[in-house]
Parts: C-alpha cells; sequence; structure tokens
C-alpha cells in the first residue's frame, strides 16, 4: 500500500523525512542557539563533559532499552543504582575512616565490588523478570513494586547514611582515573576511566544486541511474543536474561556513580531510571516493542544530557528543566508512534 | 473398527504391487504417526472425544470437519500447545508426548498455524530461523552469512521470488504466508500440519503451494492439511479424515470421494446444495448509490455504483483490489479523498462509523478476529455493544432487555453456546460470526456490508449464513457482500462487480457469468 501512496507525493515524502528526524533536527537547532547565546557552550571542556555526562548514564539506558525492546518497561533501575552504588562505596571505603560503615574493616579489591554490585543488581532483574515471563504480571507494576522494595531495603541497611571517604583504589585510582588529560586555552580536560568502560559496555551490548541468538530471541519476544513461542523460542529465558542485564547494568551503573559523586546517599541514582526511559524513547526504542538500535540509545542519552547541559548553561532552572524533558518526551513518543500507525 | 479393516486390506494390496511401484506404495503405507484415543476438555466444552488419526509416510491426509469440530485442538496437541487430557500419540512407531512446540519441531513435526504467527517488525530470515540461528563456528554469535545463504537455498528450492532481508510487515499477507511455508518446510520435518494454508493466497500462489506439497511428499513426508475449500481437498490429498464435535468419524481415500459424501460426513446429514434456491427479492426502488467514491490513504480510486433495494450485490477481485477499502470507505471507518454518497436519493456523509450505523448501515469486517468480536467479552456483550442506546434508561442499562435481545438473537440464528455469559472465543468461528450478524442486526440497518462473511467457516455453517444473508434480503435489507470465493459469489448474490487495482474493472450479472469472466476483468488493472 505504501508503494502506491508515494507517486506524485514528493512534498509528503520530504515532510515524512524531516518528521522522522524531527527530533535530531529540534537538538541540533537547540544547540546552535545555545552556542551563538553562549559561545562557551562549544568549547572543548564543555563538550567532553557532556560526553562523560552521557557515559556515565548510558548503561542504564542500555539496560533498560534490552527491556522496552520486549514491550515491557523498568522503573527499578534508579533505585538498583542507589542500592548498589552504597554496596561499593561501604566496600571500598577508606579503610581509616573514623566512621568508616564496616568498621575496621579493609576495602576489597576492585574487581570483585563490580561483579558483587552487578550481581546484587541481576538478582533483582531475575525477581522482575520471572513474575513478567512466569506470572504474567506487567512489568510496570513489577518494576514499581520493586522499585519500592530495593528503597526499603537500601533505606533500612543505610539508616540514610551518607558514605564517603572512599578508597583511592576505587575512585582517583579507577573509575574517575584520568584516561588522557589535555589543556586547551587554560582549561584542563579530563577524559576519566569511565569512559572508556562504557565504551566497552556499549560495544558488549552491540553484540549482544545484533549478533547473538539471545538478542534476536529478544527482539522476536518484543515483536510477536506468541510467534517466538511457536517456533521454539524459550519465551520465559529470554524476558528473564533482558532483565538480568538490564539489572546488572543497574548494578555497574551504581558502582559507576557512587565513586564518580565521591559519595552514597539517599539521593544517589534518584530518578536515573525516568532520564534512562526519556533518553531510550528519544533514541527511537518503541514502547511497541520489537524496534530499537544501540545507535539510538547512544544518540538519546546524548540527547537528553545536551538538553540538560543547554538549560544549564541558558541559566534556566531546574524547575523548567522538568516541563522541557517532559515535553520532550511527549514529542518524541507522537514522532514515534507515526511509524506504527496506519493510516486508513 | 470397519475403517481399520479397510486399511488392513489395502496393506496387503500394497505388498502385492510389483517394482517401482511396491516400494512407493509401501512407503506411503509405512505408518508416520498415529495418534488414538484422544481428549481434550475445555470449560465447558469437550473439544476432543476419543479422537484419532493416522498419517502415512508420503500422503497428503486431509482433516476435516465444521469449525468446532476439533482438527486445530488435535493438531495443537500434537504439536505440544495443548496438553492433552488423555491419549496416545505415537510418532513412528514410538510414543511421544510433546511438552512445547520447541520439542516438537526437534522431533520433526512442523506447523503452519491458521493465524500468522510473525514477528512484523523483523526481516524475513531472522523469522524463519527463529529459535534456532546458525551460529558461527565456535563463538556464540550468529551467523548472518550462513542464515542468508540457507534462506536463498531454501527460496530456491521452493521457487520462490523473496528478498530475505525484506522486514515483514512490508510485505503483502499471501507473501507473509508463503514464507511460513518455507519456514516449515525448512525443518526438514518428517510431519507437516498445514492448518487452512491457503486462505490468504491468489490462486497463482496455491498452485505453487501444491508444487510444494507434492515436493514434500514424494520426499516421504506425511502432511496434515486442514481446509474448508473441498475442491483444493480432493485435489491434493491422499487419504481424508472427518471429524465431527471432537470426534472420529471416518477415514476414507480421497479418490473414492465426491463432495456430497465429504459434506454428509461432516454435518451428519443429507446436504444436498451448498447454496440456498436463489429468489428474487430485489426491488425497484434504489437504496445507495455511490458517485466517485475514493480514498486518501488506500488503493481505491473513482468507484461507482448503485444498489437497489433487497438486492445482494456482490464485490469481486483480488486481494488487495480495493474491495474491503470500498465497504470501509462507504462507511466511514476510512479517510475519504473524494466522492458521493446518496441513500435514498439523499446525500450523507457518513463521516465516522458511528455516524454511518445512525444511516441505517453495517459492516461485518474482513478478520473475525482481529476487527469482528471483543475475545475477552462473553456472547451478551457482543451482541448488544453496537445497539446499547436502544437498552438504555437514562443513564442505566437494562439488563433484562439485553438478555432478552441477545435470547432473540442465539434463537433466530441458531447460535451454538453454552450460554450468554460464555466467553466468545470459547465459540466456533462459525458461531461467533453469527454473533456478529446478531449484533449488527439489532442496530436495525438498512445496508449490510459484508466483508468475507463466511472466512474460515465450515460448510454447515457457511449455509445457514447464506440462507440468513438471503432471508435478510427478502425483509427488504440490502447486502454488499466481498467474498474472495467465487462460486459463494455466483451462488449467493444478483450482480457482481469486479474490482482491480483500486477501480471497479466491471459489472457482471451474477446468473449469466462464468468464473472466467470475473477472473479476466479482476485481472485488467493489475
Amino acid at each position: 500500500m505504501s508503494q502506491t501512496k508515494v507517486e506524485n507525493r514528493q512534498p509528503a515524502d520530504v515532510l515524512n523525512w524531516i518528521l522522522d528526524r524531527a527530533m535530531i533536527i529540534l537538538i541540533i537547532l537547540l544547540a546552535i542557539v545555545v552556542a551563538i547565546l553562549r559561545p562557551a557552550f562549544i568549547r572543548i571542556p564543555s563538550i567532553v563533559n557532556l560526553l562523560c555526562l552521557t557515559a556515565a548514564r548510558l548503561p542504564m539506558a542500555l539496560g533498560v532499552a534490552g527491556c522496552i525492546v520486549l514491550a515491557g518497561t523498568d522503573l527499578s533501575g534508579g533505585r538498583v543504582a542507589g542500592l548498589t552504588g552504597f554496596i561499593s562505596a561501604i566496600l571500598l571505603q577508606s579503610a581509616g575512616t573514623a566512621t568508616r560503615f564496616l568498621q575496621g574493616g579493609q576495602p576489597l579489591p576492585v574487581p570483585l565490588v563490580i561483579l558483587i554490585a552487578m550481581v546484587v543488581g541481576g538478582t533483582i532483574g531475575v525477581v522482575n523478570g520471572f513474575c513478567m515471563g512466569k506470572f504474567k504480571l506487567h512489568p510496570f507494576i513489577v518494576t514499581l513494586a520493586t522499585q519500592l522494595i530495593t528503597y526499603g531495603v537500601y533505606l533500612t541497611v543505610s539508616n540514610s547514611k551518607q558514605v564517603s571517604s572512599l578508597d583511592p583504589s576505587y575512585s582517583t585510582n579507577f573509575v574517575i582515573k584520568p584516561l588522557f588529560e589535555f589543556t586547551v586555552g587554560g582549561i584542563r580536560t579530563v577524559v576519566p576511566m569511565y569512559v572508556l568502560l562504557a565504551i566497552i559496555l556499549t560495544a558488549i551490548m552491540w553484540v549482544v544486541w545484533n549478533k547473538t541468538a539471545f538478542g534476536k530471541n529478544m527482539f522476536a519476544v518484543g515483536s510477536n511474543e506468541e510467534a517466538a513461542r511457536v517456533s521454539g523460542v524459550n519465551v520465559l529465558f529470554t524476558i528473564v536474561v533482558t532483565f538480568i542485564i538490564a539489572g546488572a547494568l543497574y548494578g555497574y551503573t551504581g558502582f559507576i556513580e557512587a565513586a564518580r559523586i565521591g559519595t552514597s546517599g539517599p539521593s544517589l541514582g534518584l530518578s536515573y531510571e525516568n532520564d534512562a526511559i526519556s533518553a531510550v524513547v528519544i533514541g527511537g526504542v518503541s514502547f511497541v516493542g520489537g524496534t530499537g538500535k544501540i545507535s539510538g540509545v547512544i544518540l538519546g542519552v546524548f540527547m537528553m544530557q545536551l538538553i540538560i547541559a543547554s538549560m544549564t548553561f541558558l541559566g534556566i532552572s531546574g524547575s523548567i528543566t522538568y516541563i522541557i524533558k517532559g515535553g520532550v518526551i511527549l514529542i518524541a513518543c507522537i514522532l514515534d508512534m507515526r511509524k506504527y500507525r496506519t493510516k486508513k | 473398527m470397519g475403517q481399520e479393516k479397510v486399511s488392513l486390506r489395502k496393506e496387503g494390496i500394497g505388498q502385492t504391487f510389483s517394482g517401482v511401484q511396491e516400494s512407493r506404495d509401501k512407503q506411503r503405507q509405512e505408518i508416520l504417526l498415529h495418534m488414538e484415543g484422544m481428549n481434550k476438555s475445555f470449560p465447558g466444552v469437550k473439544a476432543l472425544d476419543n479422537a484419532r488419526l493416522t498419517v502415512r509416510a508420503g500422503s497428503v491426509h486431509a482433516l476435516m470437519g465444521e469449525n468446532g469440530a476439533g482438527k486445530s485442538t488435535l493438531m495443537k496437541c500434537l504439536f505440544g500447545i495443548y496438553s492433552k487430557d488423555s491419549g496416545r500419540i505415537f510418532l513412528e512407531g514410538k510414543e511421544v508426548n510433546f511438552k512445547s512446540s520447541r520439542e516438537a519441531l526437534d522431533n520433526g513435526v512442523a506447523m503452519v498455524h491458521q493465524e500468522l504467527n510473525q514477528a512484523l517488525k523483523r526481516n524475513v530470515m531472522d523469522n524463519i530461523w527463529l529459535g534456532r540461528y546458525p551460529k558461527m563456528k565456535g563463538l556464540p554469535l550468529v551467523s548472518e552469512k550462513q542464515m542468508y545463504q540457507d534462506t536463498v537455498e531454501v527460496f530456491e528450492k521452493l521457487g520462490l521470488d523473496i528478498n530475505p532481508r525484506t522486514i515483514m510487515s512490508k510485505m503483502p499477507v499471501s507473501q507473509r504466508q508463503m514464507v511460513e511455508i518455507a519456514k516449515a518446510v525448512s525443518f526438514n520435518s518428517k510431519i507437516i500440519v498445514l492448518d487452512e494454508p491457503t486462505s490468504s493466497l491468489t490462486e497463482v500462489e496455491v498452485e505453487h503451494l501444491f508444487k510444494i506439497i507434492n515436493m514434500l511428499k514424494s520426499r516421504g513426508c506425511g502432511i496434515i492439511y486442514i481446509s474448508h475449500k473441498m475442491d483444493e481437498i480432493l485435489r491434493i490429498s491422499d487419504e481424508v479424515t472427518i471429524m465431527r464435535d471432537g470426534q472420529y468419524i471416518a477415514t476414507k481415500d480421497a479418490e473414492n470421494l465426491t463432495k456430497e459424501e465429504i459434506i454428509r460426513l461432516m454435518v451428519g446429514r443429507e446436504m444436498t446444495n451448498q447454496f440456498p434456491q436463489k429468489i428474487d427479492t430485489v426491488q425497484d426502488e434504489e437504496i445507495l448509490r455511490v458517485e466517485g467514491l475514493s480514498a486518501q490513504y488506500s488503493l481505491l480510486n473513482d468507484v461507482s455504483f448503485s444498489l437497489k433495494k433487497g438486492e445482494i450485490l456482490g464485490i469481486a477481485g483480488l486481494d488487495g483490489s480495493g474491495r474491503t477499502e470500498l465497504l470501509e470507505n462507504i462507511f466511514g471507518a476510512a479517510t475519504r479523498r473524494g466522492g458521493k454518497i446518496y441513500k435514498e436519493g439523499q446525500l450523507i456523509d457518513n463521516a465516522c462509523p458511528k455516524s454511518a450505523i445512525g444511516n441505517g448501515f453495517a459492516l461485518l469486517t474482513e478478520e473475525r478476529r482481529a476487527t469482528g468480536i471483543f475475545s475477552i467479552l462473553d456472547v451478551k456483550e457482543n451482541t448488544v455493544v453496537a445497539s446499547l442506546k436502544k437498552y438504555m434508561t437514562f443513564i442505566f442499562l437494562n439488563d433484562k432487555a439485553m438478555e432478552d435481545k441477545t435470547d432473540e438473537m442465539i434463537n433466530a440464528m441458531s447460535i451454538k453456546t453454552p450460554g450468554q455469559k460464555t466467553k466468545i472465543r470459547a465459540l466456533s468461528g462459525g458461531n461467533q460470526q453469527k454473533v456478529i450478524f446478531g449484533r449488527w442486526l439489532l442496530t436495525e440497518p438498512d445496508v449490510l456490508l459484508l466483508d468475507e462473511p463466511t472466512r474460515g467457516i465450515d460448510v454447515g455453517a457457511k449455509y445457514e449464513i447464506y440462507q440468513l444473508i438471503q432471508n435478510l434480503a427478502k425483509e427488504g435489507k440490502s447486502v454488499v457482500m466481498v467474498s474472495s470465493e467465487m462460486s459463494e459469489l455466483l451462488g449467493v448474490c444478483n450482480r457482481i462487480l469486479v474490482m482491480s487495482g483500486g477501480r471497479l474493472a466491471g459489472e457482471v450479472d451474477a446468473d449469466n457469468t462464468s468464473q472466467e469472466e470475473i477472473m479476466t476483468l479482476a485481472a485488467k488493472y493489475v
């Protein structure tokens, strides 16, 4: 049917082409406007900073994107990161700290702590995936519940205490260790370790999504669960593994964030899941299920950070930023649904 | 019992044949699949009642029965989608009991489902190899190259011209159906179940499918073929098993069967005519006139026709020729680009279905499951949903009035249902369709637009629907009926419009035309 529509309709085609990319075009326009009003916006340090923030938020977005490809969602991300950030922080607090959370202990080896953070996240993912796949609960409800439970567990165990004085082996010598640094126009700019880690994780996720049977099954389940089932796909397994990977990535995010911020507290991870879901949607991973690309997720996270950075540069308050974020999500979804709505 | 004796005797005869004939027949005689004592109950329905089936290697075994006779249920029990209550299944002499589709596929049983189960957002080859992607050597990664080559190989073998990288949703339904068939073939299965494989295929594609089936047969596969189309069954199958009400009725050699015999076995009574006797119901008064109707987003260009009171007007044409679009545009369910609609001489706009219903129109949609029934609602709710206003006192619905009306419809159309509170999805296709007819009759329409009213419905129920259509015409209602089955249009309608490429290709008198004439017109603007 689309073939017959195309003939003699060049103006509509141009319009469609623009609408398909409207989000990117709008945000580039925004960047240009900000750059003209505040020239510092396009200097190297602020661009590097933007990329660093993107790298910090990317893993969680990659995790939640898988859940959305399944035609689901995951609200637990931020709170899982909060919990694993706390766990990483107490396990890697400097040995001599007076108010050390685990009194008298030594910091554990960093790789072991990363593993613990990811396993904790993955375990919550098992619960999410199992409830969705086995009991057919809507993931919105399941992950809303696990979000609350995770937060409750965190508050109970931590007593809402701030955990700081992190061991250098964790923070300055690992997560925020300068990978390379350079000075432009008298300003020192640092690219930290976690950017490299984010690149590696993204590469792995790209392979998982595009080159493994699991990845293809994930898309198939999101596109038509019944088709996948009668083709012999283990649907429950696919759902559970998707949520485990997501959980592990949230766990990793917590590990990175505690070191990046330098402290773990109740606000760590707050509304990260919202930012991640928004970014993923802006990046063209549809809630319809079965579609999405890693490149889209990267672009989505980047654009989300670009919007936030633009607001900061323009001196627009955080309150207004919320309104703008919400508006952006709405527009992104409206534009997205154009592709799936068949006009009659 | 008698049947068993017959088949035993036949095996004896088979052994006396000589040479090639003997070995080929021997291969055919070999029993691939045997199911016996199969029972399966759903709440309120006994779907299988001691059913059985024996399929031989290298043969096409047709499974026939009215809707609700238990054919699909039997196959789903075989394929591991349903778990049987009792019964035994033997595959090549070994007892099996598949717990999942995966297990069935691994053991050489493949199935083309009646409802196309496909991941539409993925491409062709992703769908074909779903669940068993080829891996790169020594790596846990999928080999796209291998997948592409394998797909091309399968398509070449089957003579299909489809790009393996096309996204499924971009292809017409008939091609998607062929992909599904290719997928089943690609499993190299011993048993292939085809559940209504031709429901959305064009005639050329049906021929193609038959070639594929013959190829599989010569390979020694056992093919279980479920269809309502008698001509197809008699042409393609070697043996026919007939089921009724979940029970086994008979297994016969296809060559000794006639349509009449099959129908008699299926419905359990003599049925001499496929169509009710035509009666002249057409009145002089014009009820509907359509002028230059064109659609905005779909293929429909400048269609004009008129319809008389009491007339049954058929719309013929190939899939995608604009038949459905014509009905949807009249009913206001699609955006019009231009054209006028007059009812009884008055210009009406039918801007949306609601206003069309108000103007006395009703549309029975093509895809019953997708756009006809509300599957989670019960029979009563499905019946009254289009005429709720009539049972309203102030803002409250009158339950008694709704129940009475539903009962009236159940009786008038002899709908087989355990009760009004039964979920509609538990009924057979024919009965679901009758409920939808009931829904529209309660809106008291003057013009009924019927899109494939008998698709996927068994012979007995079809006859009842034809009768129903004729009775409506007798009452002075007018019917516009789209159908892919030409014999049905010829048997039921007064006049037939033929669509082609979104345009009206011609008009024929149903009593003085031939299938050839209609086909020629249908190809006019292709």
